[in-house]
């Protein structure tokens, strides 16, 4: 089986993966992260979203090989220690998740929002770039809420996680 | 104090999310157990066949593989069928026809998807290639997909002892008064309806892991259940997969159900049946191609309606006949949805005096539909609140005025489909959503999108449902094979911290939060010192879990019986430890004072001394501080309220923008305004989801059309806009809480509004659900021949 060496979390990790393997069952199954979830196998859903070298990819879509070398940051990296991401604080405040299975994809996908398109969104703009993000309990509501809040949040200078 | 902001009425934030942003969550599919082997289903291409040979050798020669079972190997370990636990009879007394059906196929595949056989592996990838290499030799069958045509003569067969697929003809009401009504009334109107087919589609896909351990021959599953308690008990006293009391069932952290994690289904059975034969855990966790063809499906109605009117608009009667589809196979509580959760709430906000209602359910050769957000009531929503649309237009009434003209306003109030609404105010609701709307500024509003070149339309939903599904004997008399109530157990630490124990689960509906804000506010302890334990059989005594909103008019009760016990052992207690008569101790924020007197004790001083029991006389007293209640209703509830849709189509394309969504809800008292707030929101987007975009489509063959994401249309945030929500309220009487229960309403409230407003805007009756593009702009175009035409 061939090798595959990348960074998650800002660590170092390598192993030998039955080509197949995607990059969200090689964080679920080997690294035992399982905060980026599945919910669909058509790339429709968003649960899986993480981001590669910074920018926010949705990792069902692509094989652990093809992140050879690549600086990959999900949700459990996201935090700084116990202080948490302004985007996870915000929707905790907003009440912009549920049963939470869509949430990590959410929260990664609204980080990378924010970095492509700043920090005074409008809910316009925050409903068309969630087109690739299915959440079947809040109705967008509170997640657009959030997204809104966070972004601003982001602005004031909190840092972000452990990778680039 | 903390009883101000943790307590009841406080939008506390949830206790639950730390786990959930930060990626920390337990769903079943984040669990490993040690030797664990996958299981892969090889399910049926075809929606009729009979199966004439399975040919495994191959696949079991496969690298990897440690099983392929079939149904052969079910049948001969004496598994039982999965069952139907609602017994529905037949307006001629005849029990309903309940078809068999085995976890795995024996001899016959009667829907796309049906589970033929298992591979169990190594790896999962090697179950799948395995899977390909069985040989399955089927006879293929004609199939009927389409409920209006299962009971045509010439249809497939689907089940032997269902003769022309029909499960059973019921009614409900009283069909000489309504007839008789029906021949005074001035003005009948008369609607067609078909309430589409649904995919729940929770995020989280189904999945179970079984174990298995040979030591103490005990069963383990994790499984994402809505209801573990009910998972044990009919997986251990119907199929015989395990005794009861070696049993344990957990569902962990569970990402939505809506419904379709309450059923007892193949996939669990057969991993918890093979863990024991292969003396190792076996895990399953679905693609979502599977949840397209094996979650329990929901709606699926094809109606006519009748209403019957008086010269001055007031209702004289109603008349329905519905076919409902089932699918291939009764799945556990399929046969009460379109009866008793249906017909019983026909009734609507309306003082109606006769309703009479049929409804025939169908075998099809489809995924089985059973309840989903709502489960019969929105259906029922959609019926009675089309025809007041209706005929509002038809009379050339204000269809509010219309409305207002039948509303009940005596409580409690008996209709003729069995329910006693206890409560309401249903002139309120209306009026606060008319003023939310700006219903008044419609007018101006539509003349300015005209000048656009946009039809601006407004539909109204004034709904009620029932929730909180009990009593017991009530629903056992309705044919219901369970009782309907819930338990609770308060477990106060020594140090004054508290666990609740409740049958109720929680996935999504934030219960760590509204349950502990209960407590706080009874015991006047901090948040941080209360915790919800849910969702394991073996800490649990029992339950019957979440569905129809319950979990807060029952379960939360549950806990208050148990909170009152605890509290009047701990005054008995505390008398003895202040010297003072019981009856003189009076508990307020947390402080057990004697009254009249600043002589008091703090709640964890109590229970540390109900703990240590060196204070007070443990012959009359018993130790420990630790009390249970199972709580049976004596009423339904009834949440009630008015939505008001307004949209704007483009009538060169035929989309149609949600311009504003208005609810105004009456859940009775709220426990946490920001929760409840969150489940209208989820609700209205389950409803516009129908109403708008959503469709099951099985083509002519029975062949599922509609099997993912890229062709079944999930309501996406640029589909949806913000919602306007406000509430009033009446207090439940039957609870000591106040409170209705606020799961569905959306889903109930929102799809009938959505249309109410399009064929408003359309000026066309005839529009059914979804209302694709498609199906608004040949609406239009046909609307527009028509005036045309008559020019």
């Amino acid at each position: 089986m061939p090798t595959v060496t990348l960074k998650v979390n800002g660590k170092k990790q390598s192993a030998d993966v039955d080509p197949r393997t995607l990059l969200v069952q090689f964080l679920r199954e080997h690294l035992r992260l399982t905060g980026t979830h599945v919910g669909c196998d058509t790339s429709q859903c968003g649960a899986c979203v993480v981001h590669v070298n910074g920018h926010a990819v949705k990792s069902c879509t692509m094989f652990a090989l093809s992140a050879e070398g690549a600086d990959v940051l999900t949700i459990e990296g996201l935090a700084n220690g116990s202080a948490l991401h302004p985007m996870q604080e915000a929707f905790r405040e907003n009440h912009g998740l549920q049963c939470g299975f869509c949430t990590p994809g959410m929260i990664m996908t609204a980080v990378d929002m924010v970095k492509r398109k700043g920090n005074d969104l409008d809910e316009e703009t925050i409903r068309h770039e969630l087109e690739g993000n299915l959440c079947r309990c809040t109705g967008y509501h509170n997640i657009v809420k959030a997204i809104a809040a966070g972004a601003k949040a982001m602005k004031s200078g909190a840092k972000t996680g452990k990778a680039a | 104090m903390t009883s101000t902001v943790t307590g009841i009425g406080a939008a506390v934030r949830r206790k639950e999310d730390q786990r959930f942003i930060t990626g920390q969550g337990h769903y079943t599919d984040d669990i490993r157990r040690e030797g664990q082997l996958h299981a892969y289903f090889l399910r049926s291409p075809h929606p009729h066949a009979t199966i004439k040979k399975i040919d495994t050798a191959k696949a079991e020669k496969m690298p990897g593989v440690a099983a392929v079972l079939t149904g052969v190997e079910l049948a001969a370990d004496k598994i039982g069928n999965l069952i139907c636990g609602w017994a529905i009879s037949s307006k001629d007394g005849s029990p309903m026809n309940m078809g068999p059906h085995p976890a795995l196929a024996q001899g016959k595949v009667r829907h796309v998807g049906d589970q033929v056989a298992v591979v169990i592996a190594e790896t999962l990838n090697q179950a799948k290639d395995a899977a390909a290499a069985i040989d399955v030799d089927y006879a293929v069958l004609t199939a009927v997909a389409d409920p209006a045509k299962a009971r045509d003569p010439k249809a497939a067969q689907i089940h032997d002892n269902a003769p022309k697929n029909t499960i059973y003809e019921w009614s409900l009401g009283d069909q000489a008064a309504t007839d008789a009504a029906f021949k005074n009334a001035k003005h009948v109107t008369r609607l067609k309806i078909i309430n589409n087919r649904m995919i729940p589609n929770a995020i989280e896909p189904r999945a179970a892991i079984g174990d298995y351990d040979a030591g103490t021959d005990s069963s383990t599953l994790w499984v994402t259940s809505q209801n573990p308690h009910v998972h044990r008990l009919v997986m251990a006293a119907f199929m015989g997969l395990a005794p009861e009391n070696k049993f344990r069932v957990i569902a962990p952290d569970v990402g939505g159900g809506f419904g379709s994690k309450i059923f007892i289904y193949a996939e669990e059975s057969v991993c918890l049946w093979a863990a024991k034969r292969l003396k190792r855990p076996v895990r399953w966790t679905g693609e979502r191609s599977e949840s397209f063809q094996t979650d329990a499906h929901g709606r699926d109605h094809v109606t006519s309606a009748e209403l019957a009117l008086d010269a001055g608009g007031k209702i004289l009667g109603l008349r329905v006949k519905t076919i409902a589809n089932l699918g291939a196979y009764m799945s556990t509580f399929s046969s009460s949805v379109p009866t008793y959760l249906y017909a019983t709430l026909l009734s609507g906000q309306y003082d109606i005096p006769a309703i009479y209602c049929e409804v025939d359910a169908v075998y099809t050769n489809t995924v089985p539909v059973d309840a989903y957000r709502g489960a019969g009531r929105p259906e029922a929503c959609y019926v009675i609140e089309r025809l007041m649309e209706v005929a509002a237009r038809e009379l050339h009434v204000d269809p509010a005025e219309l409305r207002r003209k039948n509303f009940i306003r005596k409580f409690p109030h008996q209709t003729p489909v069995i329910m006693a609404y206890d409560i309401g105010d249903h002139d309120a609701t209306l009026k606060k959503a008319l003023e939310i709307a700006d219903v008044k500024g419609f007018g101006q509003r539509k003349q300015e999108a005209s000048r656009r070149g946009k039809l601006l339309g407004l539909g109204y939903s004034t709904y009620i449902e029932a929730c909180g599904i009990a009593p017991s004997a009530a629903v056992g008399s309705l044919g219901a094979g369970v009782g309907l109530w819930e338990s609770a157990e308060v477990r106060v630490n020594p140090t004054g911290s508290v666990e609740i124990l409740t049958g109720s689960h929680s996935h999504g509906q934030g219960h760590e939060t509204t349950f502990a804000q209960l407590v706080c506010e009874r015991l006047g302890i901090p948040i941080e010192q209360v915790t919800i334990v849910h969702g394991d059989t073996d800490k649990v005594q029992f339950g019957m879990g979440t569905y129809g909103s319950r979990s807060g008019p029952v379960g939360m009760t549950a806990i208050v019986k148990a909170l009152d016990k605890i509290e009047a052992k701990a005054k008995k207690i505390a008398g003895h430890l202040l010297e003072a008569s019981p009856g003189d101790i009076e508990f307020k924020n947390g402080k057990f004072t004697v009254a009249g007197t600043d002589k008091s004790l703090a709640f964890g001083e109590v229970a540390l001394a109900a703990y240590v029991g060196h204070k007070f006389p443990t012959n009359e007293i018993e130790p420990g501080l630790k009390e249970g209640s199972f709580y049976d209703p004596t009423n339904f509830t009834f949440p009630s309220g008015c939505h008001i849709c307004e949209v704007e189509i483009d009538p060169e394309t035929g989309h149609t923008k949600i311009a504003r969504w208005t609810a105004v809800d009456d859940f009775g008292v709220l426990i946490n305004p920001m929760i409840v707030e969150g489940q209208v929101h989820g609700g209205i987007a389950q409803g516009i989801g129908q109403a708008l975009l959503e469709n099951c489509v099985y083509d002519d063959d029975a062949q599922l059309v509609t099997g993912s994401y890229m062709d079944y249309t999930m309501p996406r945030a640029d589909d949806l806009p913000s919602f306007n929500v406000g509430t009033t309220v009446t207090k439940c009487p039957s609870n000591p809480l106040g409170i209705k229960g606020c799961g569905e309403a959306g889903a109930i409230a929102a799809p009938v509004a959505l249309i109410n407003a399009v064929t408003d805007a359309v000026g066309s009756e005839d529009i059914t659900m979804p209302a694709t593009a498609q199906t608004v702009w040949q609406a239009i175009q046909k609307t527009h021949r028509q005036r045309k035409a008559a020019e």
